[in-house]
């Protein structure tokens, strides 16, 4: 979007055009931006037995002196603390671990989906397209409630291995980090295969012709002609699943165990069960942190991808 | 003597006390760094049928668009009827426009898109059926009014389009290359169609092309445009058969263009000579060259005759050739004759008969000839 | 030969639609189930969404999660819109890339930061939490996903249709919504329904920004689960999962009908007149 805002003019802007943009800018300040700073400021304060949870509380009505001790309050002990207790940094690496071996297995299965699909009758991908989209509106919650039933020890999963033969005694997966795995992989799949599916249906049939017809056999041409050009979208689709996963919450706390440690799920209970906001909040500043990286490597290549098609 | 065919009695550009209708007075259009306009003064005169006429990127739309007022001068100033328009938003501009997309709205049939702009004005709904229906029936749309835009063929939208811009009766009429998404056969069609209407409704035209051939074909005077600046304007036959510069030449139509050093002025013309084969040209033309100095005679190749053998006699107006390429395209042919090494000059002949007894064909020793008033000396 | 499918591909359909599909079946099949005893099939039955409507805190909860859908999309829509229009149309601005920022980030971040972080912006105005916080949060990350709809069906949308109305006489503002809006509602729909939807589908979000007497069903859904595998929720579930089913297949055949009907129309203005 900046790319080519830098070729436009700026525009003579009458009041309402002025209006349009306040309006939703305004929101997004107070409601989106102005948070992180209070996050970040409660990051610095202490816990306290009292409501709110924390001190200082800054209360403008008491003066500039009080507004002093207040501001000589704030520390950052929260993040000494988070480096000290490695409940915390565990938790960060065993995030980015979970979230990666998850977007690597979604690509996985992700790619012969999103090939299957670009290479089947033009008339069957409207369809095909609306099957992958259909399961992301219906309830995120429902679908890794699903797995529950599945996975557990008497679930449908052991049950029909058990009858199978194919095991002797039922296989532990529920309250494990496969099933974490199978969780996210499982909800994030459509989100890799939609990019994946719109860079490898764009890639013309030509190009695969012209590399046999110059005696590469088909095995090689997806290898060096496919796979290359379809670049794009596996990044942009590992990025979407890489991204949400490391702070995923619903998944490793429904699915995972009592040793499965995630970022987000450790935030929650320092939130709701600890009531510490002042270290929950600090876990969310790292967290916010660890993420500003893929995101802006992710817009980067968003709008490299934008503005090669412009 | 005249120059090409004279439309009615109407040249209000000779007139020296004609007032414009349209006049761009200095106007400068910069977007950042690029100058799309430079300092371009114009003079447009009630009922012309006007065109700007140039390559792509030649500030041509972008004119027209600051006359629509959907851009504004950086510099300047115009003026429509007298009356300066700075300041004036699109919507209350007295001009309206057909666009190259034809910017059809896709949601409303053909009648609601014709009566749109009059709906603005708050007219009497009596008054824009019956404007409605004329439209309809000028552009010979009566059994498509209600179709929406994306039930009818690119011809019908064009027309849609045309009807639209017209129904609110515009001072002036501006059409961005409204023919280019057209086949070549309908768009013949329409460009005469086109000339019928504007003389039916007496209104001022102008039209934005990069089709020199389309802007021959309907416009009382033509604008050849270069990098934001306007290099001529004339009537068409002007345009082809005297143009001022060596751009204008090669931008319409085929021309040969041949080095030459001004040999000798007098009263009945000029003398040049070209190297190079070494031969003379002899012009009725006066020119503003000095002698000794280097000119280009620029030369179209219908003008050029074409016969086998040397050269007779003095080589004035003729020189001696080798046929190099034919290009046979069933109205004409084309030959591509060497002078020498690295000249060589085009000349086309008409296909006046189904045969020819003694054809011209490749690697021929030919004559190429023209007459004293064929071709025109260009300083620049 | 080349473009049809191969086993391959056929294959590696069935087996990843399978695996899409096939939790969400079993669910419903065994919301259906006699039994208690979720993963034993004991004979058909209805009598969990019999006493789903017995249960009035699941109602209740229903009915917040409704009205703030509704309302948080509704919002979210006329924000979204304005933002895709101000992305797209509105130039260079002081702070404009700050503004792509903030529209695009939400898509991305964690929701226990979003939720975090707006439940300390409410405590810090010392706003009561309950309907209106957890609707002002919905609102504040659905706008986003609206504003990326309507953005892509805005990028797509000839300028010159808007300027030709103004040439015709119309000013910007009656432009917008005689022209404008009209062509990129079926952007607007789409951007309300995704709104509805996620606003319908969120837990963390909610559960940080709500306050008591507020509670949505995904909350309600979410601490039944934790104590358990129940007929009763797998019985909610196939009804949330039937709506949905059935809301985006009726949008997805009127799309496809209008298009049927536009093709034939074009085949129609093509023929001999």
């Amino acid at each position: 979007m900046e790319d080519t805002s830098k070729a436009m003019p700026v525009p003579k802007r009458s009041l309402g055009a002025w209006g349009l943009i306040a309006v939703p800018y305004f929101w997004l300040l107070v409601f989106f931006l102005a948070p992180f700073f209070i996050v970040f400021k409660i990051s610095l304060s202490q816990i306290a037995i009292a409501i709110p949870p924390y001190i200082p509380t800054f209360d403008l009505s008491e003066g500039w002196s009080a507004f002093k001790d207040n501001l000589a309050m704030l520390s950052f002990d929260n993040y000494v603390w988070l480096t000290e207790d490695d409940l915390y940094w565990k938790s960060y690496l065993s995030s980015v671990q979970i979230a990666g071996v998850s977007t690597f297995l979604t690509l996985l299965l992700g790619y012969p989906i999103a090939y299957g699909m670009a290479r089947s009758p033009k008339e069957w991908r409207p369809t095909l397209l609306m099957l992958i989209i259909l399961p992301f509106w219906t309830s995120f919650l429902i679908r890794v409630y699903a797995w529950i039933g599945i996975l557990k020890n008497e679930g449908l999963l052991n049950q029909l291995l058990l009858s199978l033969g194919l095991i002797g005694e039922p296989l532990t997966i529920l309250n494990t980090n496969t099933a974490v795995y199978i969780g996210i992989v499982y909800s994030y799949l459509p989100f890799l295969v939609l990019p994946l599916y719109a860079s490898l249906e764009k890639l013309d049939i030509s190009l695969l012709e012209a590399a046999e017809d110059l005696g590469c056999p088909p095995w090689r041409a997806f290898w060096q002609i496919t796979v290359p050009l379809s670049l794009p979208g596996v990044i942009a689709g590992c990025f979407l699943v890489f991204i949400p996963a490391v702070g995923e919450f619903v998944i490793p706390d429904l699915l995972g165990g009592s040793n499965t440690l995630m970022i987000g799920k450790t935030l929650w209970v320092e939130f709701f069960a600890n009531r510490d906001w002042p270290v929950s909040s600090a876990v969310a500043v790292i967290l916010l942190l660890l993420l500003v990286i893929p995101i802006v490597l992710f817009q980067n290549q968003q709008q490299k991808m934008a503005e090669k098609d412009a | 003597m005249s120059i090409g065919p004279v439309r009615r009695d109407f040249t209000p550009w000779e007139d020296p006390s004609a007032i414009p209708f349209i006049e761009f007075r200095n106007v400068t259009k910069r977007f950042g760094d690029f100058v799309a306009v430079k300092n371009l003064s114009l003079k447009v005169y009630e009922r012309e049928f006007f065109a700007l006429l140039g390559g792509s990127g030649c500030g041509k739309t972008t004119l027209m668009r600051m006359l629509a007022g959907f851009e504004n001068p950086s510099e300047g100033q115009i003026l429509l009827d007298g009356q300066d328009l700075a300041g004036v938003p699109p919507f209350r501009r007295p001009t309206n426009m057909m666009f190259q997309s034809y910017a059809l709205f896709p949601h409303m049939s053909v009648e609601a898109n014709i009566a749109f702009g009059l709906k603005q004005d708050n007219i009497a709904k009596t008054e824009i059926d019956a404007r409605v229906k004329e439209m309809l029936r000028l552009t010979k749309l009566e059994a498509f009014a209600k179709r929406k835009p994306h039930q009818l063929s690119g011809g019908q939208r064009q027309r849609v389009a045309l009807a639209r811009s017209l129904a609110k009766r515009p001072k002036v009429l501006l059409l961005d290359e409204p023919l280019g998404a057209l086949d070549r056969k309908l768009r013949e069609e329409t460009q005469f169609e086109l000339m019928n209407l504007q003389e039916e409704l007496k209104m001022t035209f102008l039209i934005v092309t990069h089709d020199q051939e389309e802007a021959m074909t309907v416009a009382d005077r033509i604008a050849v445009m270069d990098a934001g600046e306007i290099v001529q304007v004339s009537t068409p036959a002007e345009i082809y058969e005297t143009p001022s510069c060596k751009f204008v030449a090669d931008f319409i139509g085929d021309i040969n263009l041949i080095e030459a050093t001004v040999l000798e002025k007098h009263a009945g013309g000029t003398r040049l000579q070209a190297s190079d084969p070494e031969f003379l040209i002899d012009t009725d033309q006066q020119t503003a060259a000095t002698e000794g100095e280097q000119v280009w005679f620029a030369l179209r190749p219908e003008k050029v005759r074409i016969n086998h053998g040397s050269p007779s006699g003095e080589s004035v107006n003729q020189s001696k050739a080798l046929v190099w390429d034919i290009a046979y395209m069933g109205d004409v042919s084309i030959f591509h004759s060497r002078l020498s090494e690295s000249k060589t000059m085009r000349s086309t002949v008409a296909n006046v008969t189904r045969t020819v007894e003694q054809p011209i064909s490749w690697d021929d020793e030919v004559t190429l000839s023209w007459e004293r008033n064929a071709g025109v000396i260009l300083t620049s | 030969m080349r473009n049809g499918p191969t086993w391959f591909n056929v294959t590696s359909l069935v087996l990843g639609f399978s695996f899409l599909y096939l939790p969400i079946v079993l669910l419903v099949i065994f919301s259906f189930n006699e039994s208690r005893l979720v993963t034993v099939w004991g004979g058909f039955s209805t009598k969990w969404y019999g006493e789903l409507f017995q249960n009035q805190q699941l109602l209740d909860a229903a009915w917040v999660t409704l009205k703030v859908a509704f309302l948080s999309a509704s919002i979210a829509t006329v924000l979204g819109t304005m933002a895709a229009l101000v992305l797209v149309r509105s130039g260079r601005f002081v702070g404009r890339s700050l503004f792509s920022g903030m529209i695009f980030a939400p898509l991305v971040m964690p929701e226990v930061i979003l939720g975090l972080s707006l439940l300390l912006l409410f405590v810090a105005m010392d706003q009561a939490r309950g309907f209106w916080t957890v609707m002002i949060a919905h609102t504040t990350f659905a706008m986003c996903y609206v504003a990326v709809v309507v953005q892509s069906r805005l990028v797509g949308f000839d300028k010159s249709v808007e300027e030709a109305a103004e040439d015709l006489g119309c000013p910007p503002a009656k432009t917008f919504f005689q022209i404008t809006l009209p062509i990129i509602f079926p952007g607007v729909i789409a951007g309300w329904m995704l709104a509805f939807t996620l606003s319908l589908d969120d837990l963390v979000i909610a559960s940080f920004t709500t306050g008591p007497g507020a509670t949505t069903l995904p909350m309600k859904i979410y601490s039944q689960v934790r104590l358990g595998v129940t007929p009763e929720i797998n019985a909610v579930c196939t009804i949330l999962v039937g709506l949905v089913t059935i809301g985006v297949i009726a949008a997805s055949l009127v799309t496809k009908r209008q298009q049927v009907q536009r093709e034939r129309d074009e085949r129609l203005a093509f023929g001999p007149h």
